[in-house]
């Protein structure tokens, strides 16, 4: 979610606030240093601040009567300032120079739009007739011409941005209602134009843009309250002429019947912008608001009002906003945090909340947003197939690999090959670990085998599929029907696997799988490959009872006879333990219902599907779970030995759950009386003995004092031997 | 071997004073240490962090800062307003100037240690210009309200920062006048408390870095005056600051006993950007860490609960050694104990007083472990009060005990005690001869006819005692080639033939009492001898080094014996040579002449030369193991070391008789008692 934090006044503005002569502010750009903003108002003063200070640490003013017309940047290489005033005439300085006018000074031949300072790439000038010069160049011949590229357009809008090592500059001008952008490659020299497709009644007001793999995303902001978004592929060798650059809705500024007049706005990261505007509800006066919203749900996340009006411009730095309220410049810092369903309903696991960085990471933007919406591609229709074949091949683009088909596609080939080819290719696609879609690839193969394993009933790779799900990281929702095929096998050891490695399966498998465990015969489980690890350190495994058993037996007994015998008493409930309590299931059982008990649910959600277990089985997997209970209780920690083993509060937790949904039925069953008074017993008996544990507390603390002031004399006779 | 009875001793009431500063020497080994009682300590980082010299305390001598100038010059200065500078090799405070500013409280030297400042109770900060034989005062800087708390010059020397109570101030050198005032308070909410710049360091680069009492260690832009970063790191005050040299890493103390280090570091991989980031917490201490350093390889802090910490940045070890783990010390390095074996009595040191006592007894016996009733508890004889402001640099008593002598810095005291039945009667001896003050060791000959008094110089003097109170000087031991430093270590033999002196520059000499001649000199070997002992058969002398290197040397045939080549040849094991704390005190069993025994803090050990040494895939501390073995099996496990580490902290073990011992312990939980309270600090949600 994203959140306004608290605010303050950066500084006053206008005749009372000491700075600038009232005309308001040109433009706000970063400082030298982190926390840094240099302020630049429609007069003749630059200000430089530092931010969490809310001071000022420089003031550069030009004489009377020139006024600065660009914003003045920073050269984050040298640290030097640069502005122009009077359109033509150039100043550089730095931090310790005092009066501008003794300062560096060209005087250019012609008039200066913006200078927009890259990160590495040193300051780029924009000229109002549209060339384009790197700062360096511009210097080493400042009365060089100028040629003009946009005869009697206007330039609205300009942007830069590094791509790779050169540095790249967007604007967009208008002409008679229509609107161009141009994109200027400033290594290359290339320069291109597209048109602005129309929109009917209304036109663009505000534009930001950001560049990421090679495309530039230019979001506009409409005067019919919405944002479009329009996408410009950088890497076009083609000299077309004027392509139309079609654009696509992205976000709607109107909430619950009151509409968001925006002026400015900016993103803030791949779900997030923020709009500066007035908030017009029908009926109601009108009033301004800074607002962020959400594009991905498309809903207002929070809103904040200003009554007392602003300039309508927004600058957003270093999870800051500035912008002009009244006549201070007030700053408001944000948080933005990565919204997700999971996120919302409070199902995010805290574990790993991200960074919150500084900067906007457009690396993370989905591939599939930017290739499903590029203007070359076909028109998407939404099946999974295509959209994997859809997104494969924005990647193929990008990684150059153009003989490679997409999985889709493979995976469509492969439909009807036999069974041996069919799992060779897929394997040699599994293998390709480079793929940057690994996860949806390794999705789309299983769905694929499940596909076949569902056509053809006697088709079960349950090798391939227990590599697959042992070696990568998958989840239930990347192949929801993996698993209910594994019901319908009954393969019970990928659902023990699946179990464990699932953070995300429902409620709803998770009985089934219960269901299926506990109906399983133990003789029929003893023959499956089952991972005991979970059960080993607390249940006898009968296979060393039987080795005991066959040494004494040979004493003139029937082996086979005897062996029999054990059989029979071992799958009905032999598992003696030391503590003279019997193992209610086999160990393979034991296991698999440990899973269970291991795997992450909802309470809300499971009773009702836990409600759906037969009787006979509840009252096992109670019986089951009562052992497991006064197993825990023999040690002194209420833990038990070995590893992935159930806590005693798992345990706790599934045995109330059970006595909830079988409440009534428990209550009625002959059978399961006796184990009732039991467990009934056996959890008094533990209340009492804590109860008395608590009672003696302050007795025993004293005797772990007196414990450790042994020897409190301080003088002894003692005998020592030295051997 | 056999069995010991072992007189347990925990009534030596030793609280050891607070540590109050640190100094590293610049480009030195050196690192010197005040206490709150006003000692001056110096450990020597080059050989085991061995505590080299102690200057003992003096009542109106409080040092509140400590500071190594031009080379190896201590100068310490104080709340009684003066600055003194300590002799190093005579072991006492040289010369002082007063800084007529009212009490110093802090003193910071130039980078190349030309000039020294003082802040003053006054406000006031007065430079001083270091020349040969003391210093001379220059000029005031720029005097305002408040007293200076701590300085700092700049690496260049042309500003200093000095902080006071809610403000710091930079001054210009130059000039005098302070250039910049920034009131440490101004963006806080509390300021309607005080906050005391308790301790302030000036980067080369400008920035300046305060902590204070609001538990902030902050960093300020000297040009811009502005704050440039702010890290609350605790609720309670921050009373020390040390930056590295490379002013990557700082070290800071806190009030809780928890030290921080902060580091300079890129803010992300790579990134020329670097930042201040507090890394790596550290809770070594209960009290208030009064003083930090930043060696060049280590955090050291020092605390009011008297430990001085060495904590070694492993990032800068080059290789495994003594400098490479977390070194803790509480205890001097020296014995405050001395025991008359024949009387059973033990003399106990204190900072102001002596405490004699007399051993207990019993006539039962016991199987090892087994704790003998007593029949008779030990007894306090006396307690003599150290008159005047001087602490007490020795003391010792006579193996009969009816002799006990110490000295201070400027007086030298002989008593003569006699035992009427259960009363005691001290009587001060008159007329002493005149000594070179102050004696470093004292010690009495075996049949306590005579007593020798370590001096400066490398002197050591003969008096002879007389019966029945007296005493009369009778020679003055020196080295023939002389030296500039004092003995710090005496031995003498059993039958009053050798005596050995060890001064500060680690010479060991050997006189001839029968002569009063120099009998020889041990070859030199460049580590601190820590204790030696000359045995009373064979006549060769015991020396232990801080390096855990023991030798045997035969006075005799003035050559190294067989045994010590072995042992040399051989090499001691792992585990010997990487113990902590260095041996404090060798002696002999005389029934048993292949013993020696010695101790350090943490282990008495029985040394059998009869036996095999061990090697280091050997086991060294066996006992454990030698009594779970039967008697047959125990042959082919014995070997030279017999190590007991059941009492600790050892302060002293000797020999009482054949199979008799005394260990006097000092249990840290005790000192702890007698400490006031730390800072409560809540725990869990309490």
């Amino acid at each position: 979610m994203a959140a306004l934090c608290e605010s303050f006044t950066l500084c006053g503005l206008g005749p009372g606030g000491g700075l600038g002569l009232g005309g308001g502010l040109l433009a706000l750009e970063p400082g030298p240093d982190p926390d840094h903003v240099l302020l630049t108002d429609r007069g003749r003063t630059a200000t430089l601040f530092k931010v969490s200070d809310q001071k000022p640490l420089g003031c550069w003013s030009v004489k009377q009567g020139q006024i600065i017309t660009c914003p003045v940047v920073c050269n984050f290489e040298t640290h030097e300032y640069v502005a122009v005033h009077d359109d033509k005439v150039l100043r550089i300085w730095k931090n310790q120079d005092i009066n501008l006018d003794k300062v560096f000074k060209a005087t250019l031949s012609a008039d200066v739009y913006r200078i927009h300072s890259l990160p590495n790439g040193g300051p780029v000038v924009l000229f109002k007739g549209g060339g384009v010069r790197t700062l360096d160049v511009l210097l080493e011949a400042p009365q060089q011409e100028i040629e003009n590229v946009i005869s009697d357009e206007v330039i609205k809008w300009s942007e830069a941005f590094m791509e790779g090592q050169q540095p790249v500059l967007i604007f967009a001008t208008e002409k008679d209602g229509d609107f161009f952008v141009y994109v200027q490659k400033l290594k290359m020299n290339s320069l291109h134009k597209y048109k602005l497709e129309q929109q009917e009644l209304s036109k663009p007001l505000n534009f930001v843009a950001y560049i990421k793999k090679q495309i530039i995303t230019l979001l506009c902001l409409y005067s019919n309250d919405s944002v479009y978004k329009v996408l410009i592929p950088l890497q076009q060798n083609t000299e077309e002429k004027e392509q139309i650059l079609p654009k696509s809705l992205l976000l709607n500024l109107s909430v619950s019947g009151s509409v968001l007049k925006g002026t400015s706005f900016v993103v803030l990261d791949k779900d997030h912008v923020a709009v500066l505007g007035r908030l017009a509800a029908s009926g109601e006066e009108s009033k301004e608001c800074l607002t962020i919203w959400n594009t991905k749900f498309q809903t207002l996340q929070t809103s904040k009002e200003l009554p007392l009006g602003t300039s309508g411009q927004l600058w957003c730095y270093e999870e800051k906003f500035f912008f002009t309220h009244g006549k201070v410049l007030t700053v408001i810092m944000y948080k933005c945090e990565t919204s997700s369903l999971a996120a919302a309903v409070g199902k995010l696991k805290d574990s790993q909340t991200p960074d919150v960085s500084s900067f906007v990471n457009w690396n993370t933007l989905e591939d599939e947003e930017l290739a499903a919406s590029l203007p070359s591609e076909q028109p998407v229709a939404l099946t999974s197939e295509s959209r994997m074949s859809l997104r494969s091949k924005g990647n193929t683009v990008a990684e150059v690999q153009p003989d490679t088909l997409s999985v889709g596609q493979l995976l469509l080939n492969l439909k009807n090959a036999s069974t041996t080819v069919f799992e060779d290719e897929l394997r040699q696609l599994i293998s390709k670990v480079q793929m940057p879609d690994l996860q949806a690839t390794i999705g789309c193969v299983v769905t694929a085998l499940i596909n076949r394993c569902k056509t053809k009933p006697k088709y079960y790779p349950q090798n391939f599929l227990l590599q697959i799900v042992e070696t990568q990281d998958l989840s239930y929702s990347l192949c929801p029907d993996l698993m209910a095929v594994a019901l319908e096998k009954k393969d019970v050891y990928l659902l023990q696997i699946c179990l464990q490695r699932f953070p995300d399966i429902p409620e709803e498998i998770t009985c089934a799988c219960l269901k299926v465990f506990l109906s399983m015969s133990e003789a029929y489980l003893q023959r499956v490959d089952v991972n005991l690890e979970s059960v080993i350190c607390y249940i006898d495994i009968e296979l060393n009872n039987k080795e005991v058993k066959t040494e004494i037996i040979e004493n003139g007994f029937n082996v086979e006879l005897e062996q029999d015998i054990w059989d029979t008493k071992i799958t009905e409930k032999t598992h003696l333990t030391a503590g003279g309590e019997f193992c209610p299931v086999g160990p393979q059982k034991a296991a698999l219902l440990n899973a269970v008990l291991l795997s992450a649910y909802s309470e809300t959600f499971i009773l009702p599907h836990l409600k759906n277990l037969p009787a006979q089985q509840a009252v096992l997997f109670l019986r089951y779970l009562y052992y497991l209970y006064v197993k825990c209780s023999e040690k002194i920690n209420t833990a038990l030995p070995g590893i992935c083993c159930p806590t005693i509060s798992q345990i706790m937790d599934w045995m109330c759950l059970l006595l909830d949904a079988h409440f009534t039925v428990m209550v009625m069953l002959p059978e399961a009386k006796g184990l009732l008074s039991n467990l009934h017993k056996f959890v008094r008996a533990q209340v009492r003995f804590y109860s008395e544990l608590n009672k003696i507390e302050g007795s025993l603390r004293e005797l772990q004092r007196l414990h450790h002031q042994k020897d409190p004399q301080t003088y002894s006779i003692e005998v020592l031997e030295l051997i | 071997m056999g069995e010991f009875e072992v007189h347990r001793v925990r009534f030596f009431g030793l609280v050891p004073a607070g540590v109050r500063c640190l100094a590293c020497q610049p480009r030195g080994p050196r690192l010197a240490l005040a206490r709150t009682d006003g000692a001056v300590e110096v450990y020597n980082f080059a050989v085991n962090y061995f505590q080299e010299k102690v200057i003992p305390g003096h009542d109106s001598r409080s040092v509140e800062a400590l500071c190594w100038a031009a080379g190896d010059r201590l100068f310490g200065a104080g709340l009684n307003g003066e600055v003194t500078e300590y002799d190093l090799a005579r072991l006492c405070a040289a010369r002082s100037i007063d800084g007529c500013g009212g009490p110093i409280w802090s003193m910071a030297a130039n980078s190349n240690g030309t000039q020294l400042a003082i802040g003053c109770e006054d406000g006031s900060v007065k430079l001083f210009q270091v020349v040969p034989g003391g210093i001379e005062f220059e000029r005031n800087l720029d005097r305002r309200k408040g007293r200076i708390l701590c300085l700092s010059w700049h690496p260049s020397d042309t500003h200093i920062a000095a902080g006071s109570i809610d403000t710091l101030r930079v001054l210009d050198v130059s000039s005098g006048q302070t250039v910049q005032r920034i009131m440490v308070n101004y963006h806080t909410q509390k300021a309607k408390r005080e906050c005391i710049v308790w301790s302030i360091a000036f980067l080369s680069s400008g920035t300046i870095v305060t902590s204070d009492s609001f538990g902030r260690v902050q960093f300020w832009d000297r040009e811009q005056e502005t704050l440039l970063e702010s890290h609350t790191v605790s609720t309670s005050a921050v009373l020390s600051l040390a930056v590295s040299e490379e002013e990557d890493s700082i070290i800071v103390g806190t009030s809780t006993g928890a030290t921080y280090q902060f580091q300079l570091l890129p803010v992300k991989a790579g990134s020329l950007q670097k930042r201040w980031v507090r890394t790596k917490p550290f809770q070594h201490h209960t009290h208030d860490v009064r003083a930090v350093a930043h060696s060049s390889t280590a955090l050291i802090s020092g605390g009011l609960d008297a430990q001085l910490v060495i904590r070694p940045l492993m990032e800068k070890m080059q290789k495994k050694g003594y400098d490479a783990v977390l070194r803790k010390f509480t205890f001097p390095h020296r014995r405050l104990v001395s025991c008359a074996r024949k009387a059973r009595l033990l003399l106990f040191q204190f900072s102001q007083h002596l405490e004699l006592w007399r051993l207990g007894s019993t006539d039962e016996t016991g199987k090892d472990g087994e704790v003998l009733p007593l029949c008779r508890m030990p007894e306090h004889l006396v307690q003599l009060k150290s008159k005047g402001p001087e602490h007490i640099y020795c003391s010792s008593v006579s193996p009969c005990g009816s002799w006990v002598a110490y000295s201070t810095a400027s007086r030298f005291h002989l008593y003569r005690v006699q035992y009427e039945g259960n009363g005691v009667s001290v009587k001060k001896v008159p007329k002493m001869p005149k000594l070179l003050l102050p004696a470093y060791q004292l010690q009495f000959s075996s049949d306590s006819s005579s007593l020798f008094v370590a001096s400066a110089r490398g002197s050591v003097h003969v008096l002879q005692l007389l019966e029945p109170g007296g005493c009369k000087h009778q020679h003055r031991l020196r080295p023939p080639s002389g030296s500039p430093e004092a003995v710090y270590l005496l031995a003498s033999s059993a039958d009053g033939h050798w005596v050995a002196a060890v001064s500060g520059d680690w010479a060991i000499h050997i006189y001839n009492l029968k002569c009063f001649k120099h009998h020889c000199s041990v070859p030199t070997y460049n580590c601190a001898v820590t204790a030696v002992a000359i045995h009373p058969v064979t006549n060769n002398l015991v020396i232990a080094y801080s390096d855990q290197q023991l030798f045997e040397f035969s006075i005799p045939k003035k050559q190294y014996t067989a045994w010590s080549r072995t042992v040399q040849s051989c090499g001691l094991h792992r585990m010997w040579l990487e113990r902590d704390s260095p041996i404090t005190h060798i002696t002999f069993n005389p029934k048993n002449p292949s013993h020696i025994l010695l101790h350090d803090i943490y282990m008495f050990c029985v040394l059998d030369k009869s036996l095999p040494l061990p090697d280091n895939s050997a086991l060294l501390m066996n006992q454990g193991t030698l009594k779970q073995l039967p008697e047959t099996a125990r042959k082919r496990q014995l070997h030279a070391f017999k190590i007991c580490k059941k009492f600790q902290p050892l302060l002293f073990a000797d020999l009482l008789d054949e199979n008799c011992l005394v260990m006097v312990e000092r249990p840290i939980i005790d000192i702890k008692t007698q400490l006031p309270l730390p800072i409560q600090q809540k725990k869990f949600g309490t």
